[in-house]
C-alpha cells in the first residue's frame, strides 16, 4: 500500500478524458432524456394504436399519414430507438466480457436500432406523402 | 469500453446467488428483460407500419395480430411496454433520490406490478370493445 496515492482527488487528466468509454455521463443522461420523453410518446402511441383497432388498412393508414399522427409517430421512433440502442448497449457491457464479441455486438445494436428507426420512419412518411 | 485484466486473485464479494431474492431485485431484472423484449418487438411495430401501405399486406398483419399465438405475444408486448414504463417512471423518481425509503421501495414496487397489469387489462378491454368484440 506503500505506492498508493496520498490524497483522493483525481488527476484532472484523467477527467478530461471522460472516462474508460470517452464519453463521460453522456450516455446516463441520454437514457434519462429520451425515458422522459418515452412517456408522453407512448402514451399517445397506444392512444392512436386504439383509435385504428378494427378499422380497414385504408382508414388506418389515412390516420396514420395524417400530420400531428405522423409527427407523434415520428417522434416516438426517434426517441425509443434511441433509448433502446442505449438500453442494450448496457445489456451487452455488464454480459459480454470477451472484448471482440462485446465490439460486434455493440456494432450489430447501432446497426439494428438504426435500421428499424428508418424503417419505421419510412412507413410513416410512405403514408404521410401518399406514395 | 478499456480492456480490463483480472489481476492476481483477490477476494471476491459475495454475488446475486448469496442474497434472499427480494421483490426490489426481482423488478430489477423484469425491468430489465422487459426492456429487451420491447426492443425486439419493434419488429413488429415495423411491420405493421410498413404495412400499412397496401391491403394485402395489412390482412397478413391482421391475420397475424389477431391467431392466438399473435394476441399472446402482443398481449404480453403490451404489458410488457406498460411495466417498463412505470418501472421507468419509478426509476426517475429514484433518481431524485426519493423513494429509497423500506416502505417506499415496496410500494413503489408494487404499485409498478399492479398497476402494470391493471392498465394492461384495461387497454385490452379498450381495444376488444372498438374491434367490436372479443373475437
Amino acid at each position: 500500500m506503500s505506492d498508493a496515492p496520498k490524497h483522493i482527488r483525481t488527476p484532472l487528466a484523467r477527467v478530461r478524458g471522460l472516462g474508460a468509454a470517452r464519453s463521460g455521463t453522456d450516455h446516463f443522461w441520454r437514457q434519462r432524456l429520451t425515458a422522459v420523453a418515452n412517456i408522453p410518446l407512448t402514451i399517445a402511441a397506444v392512444v392512436i394504436i386504439i383509435m385504428l383497432l378494427g378499422r380497414n388498412q385504408a382508414a388506418a393508414a389515412q390516420i396514420l399519414g395524417s400530420p400531428l399522427v405522423a409527427i407523434i409517430m415520428l417522434l416516438f421512433i426517434a426517441s425509443i430507438t434511441m433509448h433502446m440502442r442505449i438500453g442494450m448497449q448496457v445489456i451487452i457491457e455488464d454480459y459480454v466480457h470477451d472484448e471482440i464479441a462485446k465490439l460486434a455486438l455493440i456494432m450489430a445494436n447501432a446497426f439494428f436500432t438504426i435500421a428499424i428507426a428508418l424503417t419505421m420512419a419510412f412507413g410513416i412518411l410512405k403514408l404521410a406523402f401518399g406514395l | 469500453m478499456a480492456e480490463t485484466k483480472a489481476p492476481a486473485a483477490r477476494p471476491l464479494s459475495p454475488h446475486l446467488q448469496i442474497y434472499k431474492p427480494t421483490l426490489t431485485m426481482m423488478m430489477s431484472i423484469v425491468h430489465r428483460i422487459t426492456g429487451l423484449g420491447l426492443y425486439f418487438g419493434t419488429l413488429l411495430l415495423a411491420w405493421w407500419l410498413i404495412a400499412a401501405a397496401s391491403p394485402s399486406s395489412y390482412a397478413r398483419f391482421e391475420w397475424f395480430a389477431s391467431s392466438l399465438i399473435g394476441r399472446l405475444i402482443l398481449f404480453g408486448y403490451t404489458w410488457a411496454l406498460i411495466h417498463h414504463m412505470l418501472g421507468g417512471i419509478r426509476h426517475l423518481i429514484w433518481d431524485t433520490g426519493r423513494g429509497f425509503g423500506p416502505a417506499e421501495r415496496e410500494w413503489l414496487v408494487a404499485a409498478n406490478l399492479i398497476g402494470s397489469i391493471a392498465i394492461t387489462v384495461l387497454l385490452w378491454i379498450f381495444g376488444l370493445l372498438a374491434m367490436g368484440g372479443p373475437l
